[in-house]
């Protein structure tokens, strides 16, 4: 433990965090330490992408990166995609599709999906399969959350 | 957890969304691993490292000079019963004198932070005498191996026996069949906080969990407790899939809890996850099938043994489906089965999504499609020669009452549209291999297989697994309370639907999901939709006659000739006409309904009686592309008709259709945790593969709806039928596209390369 602090900027905010441990993850440090537990763990080892958030833009495994480094970064979790507390359209798509049983690897393919989308406005069925084969969910086998990500992509498209 | 509010006319029947979806999807639903409390300590649980040792001495002295360190409690601080089980008590709360497998819990601690709560385990120092530990299953049987346990090395031996037994077929086939170990890996780790109440004496849980009803019961024993003071709320659940239904942190966390007198976290990392949960029993079965030349099926020989590993759990429950399912949906009048499930110093095993049967249905579907090259028919005419029909016996001497349409599923399976060839010049991503290792087009042989099943519903055995539900009609408002355990399945929406369409009402407030009320049973065995839901109905149908009984009296007219039409309460013989909302102004009713399925029995000595209440049937055809010099596979689509009864909410079934369908496909070609001299040596997401994006398999689908009588709301449960028979559908089509042999699941690519 140190005396030190250091700030994070999460969802336009920024978090002063104090006496905190050099070694803890952004992960650990949004969930515990900020009040932001909508950004989820379920491997810590980069593996499963529940804990995807976005460092300026980039999504990354917030259980990879050491809180500390962060600090220069503009960080967005799930709980920052919308300002107003309305969802946004990939999070409605998701909710209408059925690609939501437990929820627990939602947040973060809300959040790789939002990514996706942001770079990619028509992907292929090939291109969001590739995008979020880092996110891994157990519940639904992928085929609602493969209806969801087309569902908003089309969405947009059509607007 | 928030109560949830619904309001769109969603009942049974439609895509209703769940009420939880919005939360989930904006990060603001609460996990069981999101809750907190002030002044709150971390709890952390220290695990033996060897699988059979004997504990000379624990001294906790370096643990306790942390500072931040609290308290580290040992078996000897356990005040009441020291052992916890689902059908048998005989696994420690903390191990005392001996560990009997690497990775059981010898000590927990509780600290400040989760990294002061792991440098004390490291601090904690045991002695151990290590012992040479049981790993073979059949020295189990044999006895060569001393008892590991007070309770025996054999935590059951059942057989099946039917018949003629000296009936030998014009065609006899054989096989000898062999599955790893699987896990759950639901995403949401185990987590709970537990919260003292402040005179000592009773304990406020909020864990994730299958089971409230019996967390509760096996808590308050180790506690010495009465089951009133131990509060369990159910904390929001990353997936179970059976992994929840046995005890892993609830004792510890509530233990420390009123140790500390603060209220205590506790989450596993992904590797204590392992560890702390049992696993789906690897099994060998040995399978000989004797037919008559046209291929009709007389006779299935079997022995099945299964690794129950160090402790029962439900080890005697998942043995009896595998031998009473030994035959598949199949007629069959002769059996002669005998399983065993053993006590090993591996990991112990439980309950896994398909639960004994998917041994089974690997080492029957293999012997379908021996018996059907041996006869010169198809792999789907031996189906249909032999496919079940209600009415039918099944091997235990059992009727099968339920709706059986095995025909119909096989059937429609087939006439399912078969994928497009593969293109040639494919995406990378399309070949076996996908982003990684990749085959190249020209070695890739696609093959076909099928796989069909038979799964026993609810619990069997003359176990009585009610549910309770509770319905309030209140304000032109209904809110429902059960102890159903929500794990992703979408019970939630269910509730909501049933309510909306019994009562005609829309607003349907749901209560936290607490043992405030009686039990619901648990979230397993394809039963919650059947159980909880015949709960919810009764429920709610209670509460609809209270109404009817006002309406009537208020208008002068014979309840009995009221019904509910959409939003309204109707005459059936007459003109009334009055919205539900109006009715009911001004009234409180309140009603409490248990559902029970009908009563089952034991089996006998020989494996016969009634034991199990209901069937549900469903057929999977497998196409795959496999590269035979490097041994990768790829699903390219499974195509699957299955019974459900009917459909209750489209989009639901259809993701619980094909979830399982990729937990069925992790089975068959990669999911396995590999064990060294009882060690786990892939206890991470790393080394554990998962199905990810790029392996999930078009799923084409077809719901066979014929309404099961038995059934409170005609539906059957619909959980694990996908993910049973697509295993062994997919080494079929492997062994179709490669002519090996492929006994044992995984199939590995060095199985597909090297296998005979
Ligand atoms: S928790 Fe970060 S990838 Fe799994
Ligand atoms: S919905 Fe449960 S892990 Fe994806």
């Amino acid at each position: 433990m140190s005396n030190e602090f250091y700030q994070l900027s999460v969802n336009g905010v920024a978090h002063e965090v104090r006496d905190a441990w050099a070694g803890e993850s952004l992960l650990y440090v949004l969930r515990e330490r900020l009040g932001l537990p909508g950004t989820k763990g379920a491997c810590e080892q980069g593996e499963c992408g529940s804990c995807t958030v976005l460092m300026d833009g980039e999504a990354v495994c917030a259980c990879l990166v050491m809180a500390a480094t962060a600090v220069e970064a503009e960080i967005t979790t799930v709980e920052g995609l919308s300002s107003d507390g309305e969802p946004t359209d990939v999070q409605q798509a998701f909710v209408d599709a059925g690609g939501v049983q437990c929820g627990f690897c939602t947040p973060g393919l809300v959040v790789a999906v939002h990514h996706l989308l942001e770079r990619t406005a028509n992907p292929s069925e090939l291109q969001i399969k590739e995008a979020i084969s880092g996110n891994i969910c157990r519940c639904t086998g992928y085929g609602r959350i493969f209806a969801a990500v087309k569902q908003a992509r089309d969405n947009r498209l059509a607007m | 957890m928030a109560t949830t509010t619904a309001t769109s006319r969603a009942t049974l029947g439609t895509s209703a969304v769940r009420p939880d979806g919005m939360p989930k999807v904006q990060g603001r639903f609460a996990f069981a691993s999101d809750v907190w409390a002030d002044n709150m300590l971390w709890g952390a649980t220290l695990r033996s490292p060897h699988p059979h040792a004997r504990i000379r001495s624990i001294d906790v002295s370096g643990a306790l000079a942390i500072n931040g360190v609290s308290v580290v409690i040992t078996a000897d601080d356990v005040p009441g019963q020291l052992t916890y089980g689902l059908i048998t008590s005989d696994q420690p709360v903390f191990a005392r004198d001996v560990v009997r497998y690497a990775g059981e819990p010898v000590a927990a601690v509780a600290a400040d932070h989760p990294e002061t709560a792991r440098r004390a385990l490291d601090a904690i120092r045991v002695d151990y005498e290590v012992l040479s530990p049981l790993l073979d299953a059949e020295q189990a049987i044999d006895g060569s191996f001393a008892a590991i346990h007070p309770d025996g090395n054999v935590i059951r031996n059942q057989r099946v026996i039917r018949g003629d037994q000296s009936f030998v077929g014009d065609v006899i086939v054989e096989g000898s069949y062999e599955l790893g170990m699987q896990d759950q890996a639901f995403l949401g780790l185990e987590a709970a906080l537990a919260l003292p109440d402040e005179d000592g004496a009773g304990v406020e849980l909020f864990v994730a969990t299958q089971w409230l009803h019996e967390d509760q019961k096996q808590i308050a024993a180790c506690l010495d407790m009465p089951l009133e003071r131990v509060r369990i709320t159910l904390g929001g659940v990353g997936g179970a899939f059976g992994g929840r239904e046995d005890i892993s942190l609830q004792v510890h966390c509530c233990l420390l809890a009123l140790v500390t007198r603060r209220p205590i976290k506790m989450q596993y990392g992904r590797e204590e996850s392992f560890f702390g949960h049992i696993h789906r029993h690897p099994a060998r079965i040995v399978m000989r099938h004797h037919a008559d030349r046209d291929g009709t099926l007389r006779r299935v020989e079997a022995r099945a043994v299964f690794d129950g590993g160090a402790y029962a759990s439900t080890s005697s429950a998942v043995l009896i489906n595998a031998v009473t399912h030994m035959q598949g949906p199949y007629r069959c009048d002769i059996a002669t089965v005998d399983g065993y499930v053993v006590r090993t110093n591996n990991p112990p095993c439980g309950a896994m999504r398909g639960f004994g049967v998917v041994q089974a249905c690997f080492a029957h579907e293999s012997q379908m499609d021996k018996l059907a090259v041996a006869c010169g028919l198809s792999p789907v005419d031996i189906r249909l020669k032999n496919a079940m029909r209600t009415g039918d016996r099944l091997i235990t001497g059992q009727i099968v009452e339920s709706v059986a349409p095995v025909e119909r599923c096989i059937r429609e399976t087939a006439a399912l549209p078969m994928p497009a060839p593969l293109l040639d010049e494919p995406d990378a991503l399309e070949l076996p291999g996908g982003s990684g290792l990749t085959a190249r087009r020209s070695n890739i042989r696609r093959g076909v297989g099928w796989g069909v099943s038979i799964k026993n519903l609810m619990y069997s055995e003359g176990f009585d697994d009610y549910a309770t539900a509770r319905c309030r009609l209140a304000d032109g408002v209904v809110t429902l309370q059960f102890a159903t355990a929500e794990v992703g399945q979408g019970f939630v929406v269910l509730a909501q639907q049933i309510a909306r369409t019994v009562l005609g009402i829309d607003t349907v407030l749901l209560e936290p999901i607490s043992t405030a009320i009686g039990s619901a049973g648990s979230t397993s065995a394809s039963r919650q939709t059947w159980m909880s839901g015949g709960a919810v109905d009764g429920a709610c149908r209670l509460v609809r006659e209270q109404l009817f009984a006002h309406v009537g009296a208020t208008h002068d007219v014979d309840p009995l000739r009221l019904a509910i039409d959409a939003t309204e309460v109707i005459d059936t013989m007459g003109t009334l006409r009055v919205a539900v909302a109006d009715a009911a102004r001004g009234l409180v009713l309140d009603e409490t309904f248990e559902h029970h399925h009908r009563a089952t029995e034991e089996l006998d000595e020989n494996g016969q009686g009634n034991c199990h209440v209901a069937f549900a049937f469903v057929a999977h055809r497998a196409v795959v592309d496999v590269d035979p010099d490097l041994g990768l596979v790829k699903v390219v689509q499974i195509a699957t008709a299955q019974d459900v009864g009917r459909v209750l909410n489209p989009l639901a079934a259809l993701g619980q259709v094909e979830g399982g369908i990729a937990q069925g496909l992790g089975l068959a070609v990669m999911e396995e945790i590999v064990l060294v001299n009882g060690k786990m040596r892939n206890p991470s997401f790393t080394d554990y593969l998962l199905p990810t994006a790029l392996d999930a398999p078009e799923v084409v689908v077809t719901m066979i709806e014929e309404p099961e009588p038995q059934a409170p709301l005609g539906a059957k449960g619909i959980g694990e039928p996908p993910c049973i028979s697509v295993t062994p559908a997919i080494v079929a089509a492997i062994r179709d596209a490669t002519g090996k042999a492929l006994t044992r699941v995984p199939v590995r690519p060095q199985d597909i390369v090297f296998g005979d």
